[in-house]
């Protein structure tokens, strides 16, 4: 009888579904202040140690330590208040998006509630000029970047006010002079593409840098790794932002590789410098930004950054993550909620307290109502979208051709 | 004035434009130090240096990925496919990123560039080298295709596409690099040389994208081809004796509409020649427009003379070519129509 065992297909499950208990522990760990920092021009050879730590600043007890707070320094109580509201603000606006959304004025929004502190520090370190290539999940970059809610409102409403003319699904708009790059729903084709902008930089000897973001389910694509070659390659100024989330609607990060080891780790196959992030740690996001941002700005090229954190929402609002997620797994998770952390470190810094914090949360609705308001008096999808009818036929070429001005007199618009 | 190949036409469009314009910047694979398997870019690095014209790894996503991130930046990349063939993991940048980036962010960001890559058979390329893939690009608004048939409309429609706002597809026929071929593959080749349109000027001057040119006229039929069939045509309008009035596309988007709807209201005939394969190709659409600008003119059903269904055989090269003896007969066939 033949003995030679049949061959199985491996198919990974998470570690909890909606019923078991949630469980991070196939996460590797590493506590406040353990991660080591790199020199600022150290070779990616060098770093080869990095992928696996985790670099925390916050210890619990309003102190920053480790190396990252020693060189970050002490950081002005202004500018932590400042990336609270800015968090505070990015979820305020998300709730309330989510609400529109279940009132029929937009079909769609994301929200990045529980990963607001990368988007929102990582944004406080760049300069005028400088191009973010976000996902649907970063739009805590334009508001930590002051740009006006109710233009971002106007997009997601598809009214009359919006920058972009009605012509993307709500969430995926576009503000150049604020750094934030056209977002694409194909998802991961931006990451390749931040790379190029980084190389005409460096082409043209320019001084800006390029940021692009993917999350951990959109690193399976091809853009991904031709990002990641390409950066190797030529070396541009760019920041290659991988935020993990843990999930990619029902997908697992498991299932798209990043069960077996940190997605970060993929760095040391580039040649890349790659550091791992707690992204749920305000200050650790700001050391980190500071140090990568830096480092392409002196011309020692590009570092790939995975940021660890969760996504305490559904993908989007026609999602219920309720369907294949652990219930509480949100609550489980070790790294906590951004803002709760934020809001705790300054109160253990005597530099904030539940009053203050409750009174700023105050504000912000008020403002971001205010803001919605003008933003509705544009229109809604409910008035079936107000943007435009002709911007349909403008702007596919800079001068319209024959075919498109023929279908547009037969269209009557 | 030069008597030029058309790589030679090609690789002078890139040298005048590179000269002129520092963002224009010229990259793919084998492109830099070596010049190009084609050698349309033999001596740009030497010239203008390892940061405007240089290799890429192979990886057509990767170089039409960071071509869209640098033209969004404010470059004006050229950048080269090394054959048609190779294009598709570079299809989601091309059609769902490059050509519609100005309208996705209302003008904030745009994309010139220009794609080139050498198309169509002839060469015994088989499947993969062989293939001419304009219809998956002219289906895909916000680009523009372009497909010359001669050295002075390729340099002038190079330096055009360079200096466009928008991203251009431009399909170079590799059977065309070094000579006017009519399809008579039996026969002695013919060199630009010996070819008036292999006549180049010096320096900046430009085709214009969307302009057709009839490079026989004629009465009785109207032939639309582009690229290797125009010679083709032309071959068969001769053999055949039949007077047909040839035009050339040069571009496919966007159309020229009225030299197309002129020329089949005078002839009442119409004959499509392409190498591509026939079903959904671009004599398609091509066949669409003259039945809804000339229905009442024509005197025949249009008809198509393409590539056969099939991916491009390698030993059956000639067989499967669409070549004048296909197209006279077509012409022969719409006469008595």
């Amino acid at each position: 009888m033949d003995k030679t065992p049949k061959i199985r297909l491996h198919v990974p499950d998470p570690p909890a579904r909606p019923g078991e208990a949630p469980n991070f522990d196939y996460l590797p760990m590493a506590a406040p202040g353990e991660t080591r920092m790199p020199a600022l021009d150290e070779p990616a050879e060098a770093m080869r140690d990095m992928p696996w730590g985790l670099v925390r600043l916050m210890d619990g007890k309003g102190g920053a330590i480790g190396p990252w707070a020693d060189w970050l320094g002490a950081v002005d109580p202004d500018m932590l208040r400042k990336g609270l509201r800015d968090m505070m603000t990015t979820r305020t606006i998300d709730r309330r998006m989510q609400m529109a959304q279940r009132q029929g004025k937009t079909t769609n929004h994301a929200q990045c509630t529980g990963e607001e502190a990368i988007a929102c520090g990582f944004q406080s370190v760049l300069a005028q000029g400088d191009m973010n290539f976000p996902t649907y999940r970063q739009q805590g970059l334009l508001f930590a970047a002051g740009y006006p809610i109710h233009l971002y409102m106007n997009q997601v409403f598809g009214n009359a006010g919006d920058p972009i003319q009605g012509r993307q699904l709500a969430v995926m708009t576009s503000a150049k002079d604020h750094g934030f790059f056209s977002i694409s729903g194909n998802l991961a084709t931006q990451f390749v593409q931040a790379v190029g902008w980084a190389m005409g930089s460096a082409i043209a000897e320019d001084t800006r840098i390029a940021a692009g973001w993917i999350g951990d389910g959109a690193a399976a694509e091809g853009d991904f790794h031709w990002a990641m070659l390409f950066a190797s390659v030529y070396k541009p100024p760019v920041v290659l932002n991988l935020v993990n989330n843990q999930w990619a609607i029902s997908t697992f990060a498991g299932l798209t590789g990043g069960g077996s080891q940190p997605f970060a780790t993929r760095g040391i196959g580039y040649g890349l410098p790659a550091i791992r992030v707690d992204g749920n740690d305000y200050l650790a996001v700001l050391a980190v930004s500071k140090w990568v941002t830096e480092r392409a700005r002196q011309g020692h090229g590009p570092t790939f950054v995975e940021w660890l954190t969760y996504r305490a929402a559904s993908h989007t609002t026609s999602d219920d993550a309720g369907v294949y997620r652990a219930k509480d797994e949100a609550a489980a998770w070790p790294l906590g909620d951004p803002i709760e952390r934020l809001k705790q470190h300054l109160i253990a810094m005597g530099e904030w307290s539940d009053e203050r914090h409750d009174q700023a949360q105050a504000e912000i609705e008020d403002h971001v109502k205010a803001e919605q308001k003008i933003a509705e008096s544009f229109g809604t999808m409910l008035d079936g979208g107000t943007a435009p009818a002709g911007a349909m036929f403008s702007d596919v070429y800079k001068d319209m051709p024959e075919n498109l001005r023929r279908q547009r007199q037969k269209a009557g618009i | 004035m030069a008597r030029m190949t058309m790589i030679e036409a090609v690789r002078d469009a890139m040298d005048v434009k590179m000269g002129q314009d520092s963002r224009v910047v010229v990259f793919g694979e084998d492109v830099g130090y070596f010049g190009g398997v084609f050698r349309c870019t033999q001596g740009l690095q030497a010239k203008y240096g390892k940061t405007r014209c240089f290799d890429t790894p192979i990886a057509e996503g990767g170089i039409v990925g960071v071509a869209v991130g640098m033209a969004t930046y404010g470059l004006r990349p050229c950048v080269e496919i090394q054959f048609a063939d190779y294009v598709f993991p570079a299809y989601d940048q091309i059609t769902q990123e490059a050509a519609r980036m100005r309208y996705r962010s209302a003008g904030q960001f745009t994309c010139p560039m220009v794609i080139r890559m050498p198309t169509g058979g002839g060469i015994f390329g088989g499947q993969t080298h062989s293939q001419s893939p304009e219809a998956c690009f002219t289906h895909s608004t916000g680009l523009k295709v372009v497909i010359p048939s001669n050295p002075y409309d390729a340099k002038g429609l190079l330096i055009s596409a360079i200096e466009d706002d928008d991203p251009v597809i431009f399909l170079e026929p590799k059977r065309l690099y070094n000579g006017p071929f009519d399809g008579h593959h039996d026969q002695k080749v013919v060199p630009w040389s010996a070819h008036e349109l292999g006549e180049v000027p010096e320096g900046h001057y430009t085709v214009p994208l969307g302009k057709a040119v009839v490079r026989r006229p004629g009465q009785a039929v109207t032939v639309l081809a582009y690229g290797t069939m125009v010679h083709v045509a032309l071959a068969a309008a001769a053999e055949s004796g039949i007077d047909a009035e040839v035009i050339d596309l040069r571009t496919l988007v966007p159309i020229d509409y009225e030299t197309i709807e002129t020329s089949v209201a005078k002839t009442g005939r119409c004959v499509i020649v392409h190498e591509a394969t026939q079903t959904s190709g671009f004599g398609a659409e091509l066949s669409a427009i003259v039945q809804e600008a000339c229905f009442w003119h024509l005197e025949a059903p249009i008809t198509r003379v393409a590539g056969y269904d099939t991916p491009y055989p390698y030993a059956q090269e000639w067989l499967y070519f669409p070549g004048p003896d296909r197209v006279a007969q077509a012409l022969r066939d719409v006469m008595e129509g």
